[in-house]
Parts: C-alpha cells; sequence; structure tokens
C-alpha cells in the first residue's frame, strides 16, 4: 500500500536535558486510511499533528509526508506544501471572525492564487456537502459550534487536500454536534480521504479511523494494525 | 514600586512590564522622544520668545541707564540717588568716555562707549565674561562679544584712536551685557588715561526701579533722577525698553516657526501616548480577567495597569527630560549667539512642565481604558480572545474582499477597520509625520531661498575690490536689529600709522576690461546716505553699470535701470508712507537728488533701511567693489588670479566668490527645522510601530491559523504591510497638503517679523514632484513603522501562534 506519511525515528524535544515529548517514533500511514491519535494529556498526540502537518520540526528523525521530507522544507515551501497537500481542522476551528463563512473556506484557495470564479465553486460544492449553504454570507460568531467546525472542515478541504488533520474536533462540540462532526468524519473517509484524528473520544476514534494508536509519554503504547497484523 | 507594594500587586506590575519587554521598550521610547522634542520645542519657544527677557533679568539688568556730568554732581550724591523712592537697586558710578580704537589692520572700528568697571559683577549689570577674563590694569580691555571675530580676537590689540602716538589695549575677553550699557570696558584708571587725552569723561549710573515696564514709568523714573541732581548734572538716559525693543526683532523671526514644530510636537506626543497606553491596557482584557477571577478587586486592577503604562513612561518621561536639555543646549547656545544675550538655558518651568504634563496625559491616557478593564465582568474578560469577535469590519472584509487583489493583501486592506480609534491614532501619526516633513521641506527651501536671494554679491563669479582685500576688517554684527556700521579705513583725515593704499577705481575698471575673459561687471559701493523723512543715515548701495545681476528680489515695481531711481525695501515704505511712484529726496556726502521709487525690495536685514540707486546720481560716488561675470569656459580662479596680479600693485585685489553660505540664522533655523523634523518623524514612526504591534499581536492567532492553512511567510508579511498602506496613503494624502498650508501660513508671519513680505520664490517653492515625494513619504513613513512587526508575524512559529488566544 502507498504511504502518505512516514515517520523514521522522527522524535521532538522541547527541553534538551528532558526526556522527548515524542518519540523516537517510527510510523506509517498509508493513503486511505484513517488514524486515529489517542493518549492522555501530555502523550506527544499534538506535537505528532504539528510534525506531521509541518508546523513543528523535529530534533531528530525524519518526517515524509506525500513524498517530500517536510522538516527539511523552508517554511515558505512548508507553507505552499500545507496549502496544496494538507487541511487541517482544530477543535477550537479557528475560523477568522472577520471573515463570512464563505470567505473563510475559499482562503486557502486562495493562497494558491486559484481564481475567485473556481475557489467560490469549490467552497459552494463544499457547503452542499456538509449542509452549511444556507450560512454561506453569515460570520462564524452567529453559528453554532457544529456548523463552525463543519465550516472549519470544508475549509480543510477546499484544495482536495492528500491528508486531513483533525486535533479534537469534538472537543468544544455539545454530544448533537459532536455526532454531527463525527458522521462527517466517516462519510470523509468512507469517500477515501486520509485522516489522522487526534481526539480524547474514544468512541470517536472508533467510530471514524481505520487503525488507532495510543500514545504514552511520547512513545506508541498501542498500535491497532499492528495488533492486527499480529 | 513601592506605591503598587511588594505584595500581590507589585508582583502583576512588575511581571506585565517584563513581559511585554516591546510594549514596554515602545512606551519608554515614545515618551522619551515626545518629551524630549517638547523640552527642545518648549525651550525654543520660550528662547525665542524672549530671550532679550530670561537674559535681562539673569544680569539684573539696568532699567536706566544715565550719564552724569562728573563736574556738577559727585559719587556721593549719586549714590544717595539709590535712596530715592521706587529705585531697587543702583551700581556706579563709573567713569565712561567715548572713543573710536583702530584695529590691527589699521580700521576704525565704530566709536565704542566705554566705562571703568573693576569687574563684571554688581547690584546692577552683572555682565557675563563669555570668554577671557576682566582687565586687572590700565591697556586691557574687554568688548562685547557682537565684536568678536578673525581680526578681534583674544590677545589682539587696538590703537586707542589713528593718531600715531595713541595708546595700544590689548584685548583679555568679550562680554555679554543684555542691556548693552557699554560697547567696551576697561579698569576705572584706564578710562581715566583715556579722559586725560582730551575725551569728556562722564560718570554712568546704573538703576533698576519697581515699576519700569512702560515708557510712561520709565519717564517718570527719569524725571525722579533728573530732579534729584543739580540743573544739567543728568546729561541723558538710555531706557532698557529701547535695548528691548531693538532684541526682540531679532528673535521675531524664529517664534512663527519654533511655534509650529512646538505645537506639532505637542499634538503628537499626546496622540501617540494616549494611543499606546490605551493599546497597551485594551490587548491585556483577558489578563484582566484572569486577575479578577483570582481575586483582584476592580481598584487593583486599575491601579496595576495604570502602573504598566506609567512605569516605562516614567522611565521614558526622565530619559526624554534629559535628552530634551542635552538637544536644546546647542540651540540655545546658537540662539544666544544669534541674539548677543546672556547664556541660555532651558526654562525651569519647561523642564517640570513638561513631564508633568506628559505624566497626567499618559496617567489619564491609561486610567480610561483601566477603568473600563476594572468595570470589565470577569467571564466577559476571560473570554477575550476565546469568544468569537463580531461587528467592527466586517463590512470592509467583505467589500474589500471582492478586489482584485491577492487575498493576503485585501485581508491586510480591511485589517484598519476593525479597530477605527486606532487606526485614526496611526492615521493622525502618520498625518503629523507628513506635516512636519512637508513644512520643514518647504521651511528649509524658502531659507535657502532667503539667503540666495540676500546674498546679492554673491553671485558674480569674482570679486574685485579697490583695496587689498585682507585689509577689508569684518564688519562687526549688528547689535541686535540694528546696523553694523562699514569698516572705514583709517586713514579718513586721521593721520594713520598704517594707512592702506587704495586703488583708483577707474585703474580696476581698466584693468577689468582689459582682462581677457571678462564677461559683464558691475561697480558698487556700500554708504551711508541721508533721506529725508527719516531721522539718521541710511544704507545705500550705489551701483554702475548694468547690475540687474546683483539685483535683490523684488516683492513690486523692478530693479533701477538709471539715474533718477531708487529701489527701496518694505519698512522703507512703511516708514515714510510712501508708495511705488513717489519721489525722495537723497542726500549723499554733500549732494542731493530727488529720486523717484520704482521698486520694493525683498530685504530681511531687520531693522536696516538699505536703499539702492545708480551711483550716476552723485558725482562723487565712486565704487569701491566691482562684481565680475567671467565669460563661458574661463576658470573664475585663474580670472581672478592673473587680475589680482594686476591690481594688487595699485593696491586693489580680487578673489572668486566662495559658494553662498548660509548666513547663521538661518543655518539656525535650518538645524532646529531638520532636529525637530526627526524626532517628531520617529514619534510618527513609533506610533505606527506601536500600533501595529498591537494589532499583530491581537491578530498572532489568526495569522497563526492563516498560516496553519498554507499562507506563506512572504504572504503574511504582504497582509501586515498591506494592513498600513491606506493609513500611509490617506496620512500622507491629509499631511502635505497641511504642511504645505502651515508653510504658506508660516512664513508670511516670518517675514512680518522683520519688517518684509515674502515673494514668491520664497512662498512657492514645492514643485510637483516633490509634493508627490512627500505624499509618498506618508506611506514610506507607515511601511517603516510596520516593517518590524511585519518581519515577527512572518517568522512566528505557527505552532506557537495557534497555542496563543
Amino acid at each position: 500500500m502507498h504511504q502518505l506519511i512516514e515517520l523514521e525515528g522522527a522524535a521532538k524535544r522541547y527541553d534538551s536535558a528532558s526526556a522527548p515529548a515524542l518519540g523516537p517514533l517510527t510510523l506509517s500511514v498509508a493513503k486511505g486510511e484513517a488514524l486515529a491519535v489517542t493518549g492522555p494529556s501530555g502523550s506527544g498526540k499534538s506535537t505528532l499533528l504539528n510534525l506531521v502537518a509541518g508546523l513543528d520540526k523535529p530534533t531528530d528523525g525524519a518526517v515524509v509526508v506525500a513524498g517530500r521530507r517536510i522538516d527539511q522544507l523552508s517554511e515558505h515551501a512548508l507553507a505552499r506544501f500545507r496549502r496544496e497537500h494538507i487541511g487541517m481542522a482544530f477543535q477550537f476551528f479557528n475560523l477568522l471572525d472577520d471573515l463570512t463563512v464563505t470567505d473563510n473556506i475559499q482562503l486557502p484557495a486562495q493562497l494558491t492564487g486559484t481564481s475567485r470564479r473556481k475557489a467560490a465553486a469549490r467552497a459552494g460544492e463544499l457547503m452542499e456537502m456538509l449542509g452549511i449553504q444556507k450560512h454561506a454570507r453569515a460570520y462564524p460568531g452567529r453559528l453554532s459550534g457544529g456548523e463552525r467546525q463543519r465550516v472549519a472542515v470544508a475549509r480543510a478541504l477546499i484544495n482536495r487536500p492528500a491528508l486531513l488533520l483533525a486535533d479534537e474536533p469534538t472537543g468544544a462540540l455539545d454530544t448533537a454536534s459532536g455526532h454531527d462532526v463525527r458522521n462527517l468524519l466517516m462519510d470523509l473517509h468512507r469517500a477515501g480521504q486520509t485522516i489522522v484524528l487526534v481526539t480524547h473520544d474514544l468512541a470517536l476514534a472508533e467510530a471514524c479511523a481505520s487503525r488507532t494508536i495510543h500514545l504514552v509519554d511520547g512513545q506508541v503504547a498501542l498500535d491497532s494494525y499492528a495488533q492486527a497484523v499480529r | 514600586m513601592s506605591l503598587f507594594g511588594t505584595g500581590a500587586l507589585g508582583r502583576v506590575v512588575r511581571s506585565g512590564v517584563g513581559r511585554r519587554r516591546v510594549q514596554t521598550v515602545v512606551i519608554a521610547v515614545a515618551t522619551l522622544v515626545a518629551v524630549a522634542s517638547a523640552v527642545v520645542a518648549g525651550s525654543l519657544m520660550v528662547a525665542a520668545a524672549a530671550p532679550f527677557d530670561r537674559a535681562f533679568g539673569k544680569q539684573r539688568g539696568a532699567h536706566i541707564t544715565a550719564q552724569f556730568d562728573p563736574v556738577k554732581v559727585s559719587a556721593a550724591q549719586l549714590a544717595e540717588t539709590g535712596k530715592l523712592a521706587g529705585v531697587t537697586a543702583i551700581a556706579g558710578p563709573y567713569p565712561s568716555t567715548a572713543f573710536r580704537p583702530v584695529d590691527q589692520a589699521g580700521f576704525r572700528m565704530p566709536t565704542l562707549t566705554l566705562v571703568g568697571r573693576s569687574g563684571p559683577d554688581g547690584d546692577v549689570d552683572r555682565v557675563d565674561l563669555k570668554s577671557g577674563r576682566w582687565p586687572q590694569k590700565p591697556g586691557e580691555i574687554v568688548l562685547a562679544a557682537s565684536f568678536e571675530g578673525p581680526a578681534i580676537e583674544i590677545g589682539s590689540t587696538l590703537k586707542a584712536s589713528g593718531a600715531a602716538n595713541a595708546q595700544t589695549l590689548s584685548i583679555v575677553g568679550f562680554v555679554v551685557s543684555a542691556g548693552k550699557t557699554a560697547d567696551a570696558w576697561a579698569t576705572p584708571a584706564q578710562v581715566e588715561v583715556l579722559g586725560s587725552e582730551g575725551r569728556p569723561v562722564t560718570s554712568q549710573m546704573l538703576y533698576r526701579f519697581e515699576s519700569a515696564s512702560t515708557k510712561e514709568q520709565i519717564l517718570a523714573d527719569r524725571k525722579k533722577l533728573a530732579a534729584s541732581v543739580g540743573s544739567g548734572a543728568l546729561l541723558g538716559t538710555r531706557s532698557w525698553l529701547d535695548t528691548k525693543r531693538a532684541a526682540d526683532q531679532g528673535a521675531a523671526a524664529t517664534v512663527p516657526f519654533v511655534t509650529a514644530f512646538g505645537a506639532l510636537g505637542i499634538v503628537m506626543s499626546v496622540i501617540i501616548v494616549s494611543s499606546v497606553i490605551s493599546g497597551a491596557v485594551g490587548t491585556s482584557l483577558r489578563r484582566i480577567g484572569i486577575l479578577k477571577a483570582i481575586g483582584f478587586t476592580p481598584r487593583e486592577v486599575v491601579r496595576a495597569y495604570v502602573a504598566q503604562a506609567l512605569i516605562p513612561a516614567g522611565a521614558g518621561i526622565a530619559a526624554g527630560v534629559v535628552l530634551g536639555n542635552l538637544l536644546a543646549a546647542p540651540l540655545l547656545g546658537d540662539t544666544q549667539e544669534m541674539y548677543g544675550t546672556a547664556s541660555l538655558s532651558t526654562a525651569w518651568w519647561v523642564d517640570v512642565a513638561v513631564p508633568a504634563t506628559t505624566l497626567v496625559v499618559v496617567g489619564l491616557a491609561a486610567l480610561i481604558p483601566a477603568l473600563r478593564a476594572g468595570r470589565l465582568r470577569t467571564v466577559e474578560a476571560i473570554a477575550v480572545g476565546r469568544s468569537p469577535r463580531t461587528g467592527r469590519g466586517q463590512w470592509a472584509h467583505r467589500a474589500i474582499g471582492r478586489l482584485p487583489l491577492p487575498r493576503p493583501v485585501t485581508y491586510g486592506l480591511a485589517t484598519p477597520f476593525t479597530h477605527p480609534v486606532r487606526t485614526l491614532a496611526m492615521l493622525l501619526a502618520v498625518a503629523f509625520g507628513t506635516v512636519a516633513t512637508t513644512f520643514a521641506v518647504g521651511l528649509t527651501s524658502s531659507l535657502s531661498e532667503v539667503g540666495a536671494s540676500q546674498d546679492t554679491d554673491g553671485r558674480a563669479a569674482v570679486t574685485v575690490t579697490t583695496t587689498k582685500l585682507n585689509n577689508v576688517a569684518p564688519p562687526p554684527p549688528p547689535p541686535v536689529g540694528g546696523s553694523a556700521a562699514s569698516p572705514t579705513p583709517a586713514g579718513d583725515g586721521v593721520a594713520s600709522t598704517s594707512k592702506p593704499k587704495v586703488a583708483a577705481p577707474a585703474k580696476v575698471r581698466s584693468a577689468i576690461t582689459s582682462q581677457a575673459g571678462t564677461g559683464s561687471y558691475y561697480g558698487k559701493a556700500q554708504s551711508e546716505v541721508a533721506v529725508a523723512g527719516i531721522s539718521g543715515s541710511v544704507q545705500a548701495g550705489l551701483y554702475e553699470g548694468d547690475s540687474r545681476s546683483g539685483s535683490y528680489e523684488m516683492l513690486s515695481g523692478h530693479w533701477i535701470t538709471g539715474k533718477g531711481q531708487v529701489v527701496v525695501p518694505t519698512r522703507f515704505l512703511e516708514r515714510t508712507s510712501t508708495e511705488i511712484g513717489d519721489t525722495v529726496r537723497v542726500t549723499y556726502e554733500k549732494e542731493t537728488a530727488n529720486l523717484r521709487i520704482v521698486g520694493e525690495s525683498f530685504d530681511t536685514s531687520g531693522n536696516e533701511l538699505e536703499i539702492h540707486a545708480d551711483m550716476a546720481n552723485f558725482r562723487s560716488a565712486e565704487p569701491s567693489t566691482f562684481l565680475v561675470g567671467v565669460m563661458p569656459g574661463v576658470s573664475a580662479d585663474e580670472y581672478a588670479q592673473k587680475l589680482a596680479a594686476v591690481l594688487q600693485p595699485l593696491g586693489g585685489d580680487a578673489a572668486t566668490n566662495a559658494p553662498s553660505e548660509q548666513k547663521g540664522v538661518i543655518l539656525i533655523m535650518d538645524a532646529m527645522a531638520v532636529l525637530l523634523t526627526l524626532m517628531l518623524v520617529s514619534v510618527a514612526g513609533l506610533g505606527v510601530l506601536n500600533s501595529v504591534i498591537l494589532d499583530t499581536r491581537e491578530r498572532v492567532h489568526d495569522l497563526g491559523v492563516c498560516k496553519a492553512i498554507g499562507m506563506s511567510p512572504r504572504q503574511t508579511m504582504s497582509l501586515v504591510l498591506a494592513s498600513v498602506t491606506a493609513i500611509g496613503v490617506v496620512g500622507g494624502l491629509i499631511g502635505v497638503p497641511a504642511g504645505y498650508a502651515l508653510h504658506h501660513v508660516v512664513m508670511p508671519v516670518m517675514g512680518r517679523a522683520v519688517g518684509t513680505r515674502m515673494p514668491s520664490s520664497v512662498l512657492d517653492v514645492y514643485g510637483p514632484g516633490e509634493l508627490l515625494l512627500l505624499g509618498l513619504g506618508g506611506f514610506v513613513l507607515a511601511m517603516s513603522g510596520a516593517l518590524v512587526p511585519a518581519g515577527w508575524a512572518a517568522k512566528a512559529r505557527t505552532a506557537t501562534a495557534l497555542r496563543t488566544e
């Protein structure tokens, strides 16, 4: 199977005197796979997500995403890489309050230089798919948590990224909204979207992910794929 | 810190100041520059407004300088005049005489009043020794500082007269007497020596009165003096009001522009300081919420945030006062030289009022948002950064987002609408910076034009004189608003030991005409004439030949084109109530001519009246100088050398004219304008820097989001820079016309202060290209202020930014 993400001995230390926050970790995620990363607070989940997203760089080892050694890329190249290959959804949505729902969704496309017309068409398509088209001209502040997370997911998908990273996507939602988002992620996975999902919610992990790894103190304590292989 | 204790509140204040180092530094630097600028401007305004009053007060100047006949009144009787009603202090009697010394080069100086005093101090007229020492024995003399120059310096000697056996006096110092009670001072014995040579010696008494602020009071005081001594004993008096009037006229020209800069500085200080402090408090709301949540009372929160603003501001204010005084010192020193007054220093109340006002402004600026913070509900305060922002600026994002520009740019362009008040402060900072720059550029250009227009002789390539150039003693600077006496060779009727040789004008003229390379030339004589209707003498420039190349700028009418015409300055027209076309009667030596006024010259020489006429009006007039233009391709230096070789044996000389150098007063004004502009522009830049830092800090999370979804560092930078683009452009569009208007208001006021109108060449100094560049200056200023925070935003780690709330 073609690997979309490959970590080779990747480790991250925030303080050279103390133990690494993550790793050394060797891990592969195949294209089309939905990986859930679980673990207690401070286990290294967010650090792992940041390394895969190219938001942070490992102190040791290598991170390869979509065939590119991203830990060696410049900030400029990383930005280009992210906008072309990675979509991100965050726990607190991270929508820009000044922009309408449509403008928020279109923003990554516009950063790549996609024409206004094409970006609007793609945004319309996503809003329809995610059921938020009626909020197209609204501002995020007027939406419910679930709706805002849908907008965030739409924004993450606008450039048809190879990889969707979701960081506690239901962490700030009520139960009903959480179900909505869970269903959305399940639909996306079924449609072939590669997903890395960081969550505390084991039920969400079980429902959405084809594979789960459990991190403890920066190390993989449990890998459902490895178990299955064994 | 003790005000806030060493407990929790003190710790919060310290951590707040330390945590926001950049903002702390910006507050400190902005207040430093604002205070320094205000101190400089304030000092100069005070100095320019009343240099004479300050110097006069410091020296306890004499309200009345009186001359008594020592034959008719004794020293004891004069001492008794100190007991007259209303007299608060006296000094004297000092022996006094008048003499006309001859300098080492053989030139006669103007008639000087010499006073015999044993020292510079006393109850009245405590003159300042500017350099050297006080005379200790006969043969030593100190002169008023206005006479100091290359030919007259400490160690050089003067002959007491042009007589062969005249006593030699050694110059041992230079003195500044604000009240101008004399031109020279020596020991009393020295004055008696000069008196024994036949010069009349009088007794000088210096008086201070309780009431001496009006002409009427001075007249009343004088009457008392006259009545207290015998008839005819009081020979004459001089009022301090006359000296003051002349001094104030000299200072008046600088007042309008220093006032303009001072006002700009103070307004800008208020804007920047308010903006900095409100922004600093405004961006800390969430922290305030946390403090309240853990038990801080609203009053403690207010105190903490006011203190966080006041601590760096206090440091900035203290440093600003020191810097302002340091910067003002050389400028005040130049002002002192210019006015010939006693040493000037920053007025004590400027050093108190500026920091006190700034502290109050800072305190108020901090208090208002701090009170808002104190009243803020804890839950709302904590929610700042977490809950979505709504409302302001969204329409702008929607509208500007449609522009056919890259998305980061349109996003940045809409940003200013999110914080209208902060944007307004930034806009005003840029606009004021542009006003200052535009005004300063116009002012320096106008002053250059004034300098060039007044240096009429400097336009000729070569100056030819009928005497040796090194024999021409530099004229003493005018005694404030007055005219300098022209140096005259000592040989005019007085037996001299070193009578300079004078070349016959006809021979000089012939030599010039014969010299290869001569283009054009005209002759000139500078002399004193009498004009009917004006008491005293009037300076006259008498011209021979076509003098158009050396003409003054004309405010109206035209330059002299022949016999029977005269060009006069504005003050002449005002004083004589004449106008162009009228005829005036001018007497030169013993010849009188009726001359028609054909033009009004632009002349900035203060009180001096200088008229210009054709030499042909007066048969006895002869040129002492020839101003020569050389033919194209001819080296002026070589031409002058060859001509000098011909003329020197005849007693004449020739030299090239050095490129026109600006006069001292213009250089001082230029220096002040440049300094004040730099300071104001720095404050404006800091204002922008601070606002963009605040904006960037507030938006760091949003920027992190943008970077997380693929915004490159370059796009991030363009976003931040775009956020100040419109401010820079609009600031420039407001600032340039405002600066232009200010220049057109201030220049005529400066002109009126020295008794003239301003010609269009002095007023219309801005070209379209210059105005465009100045307008772009607003943009550049805004960009410069935003560049550093834009760089920070571009370099900010995305993961860190995303964690920021």
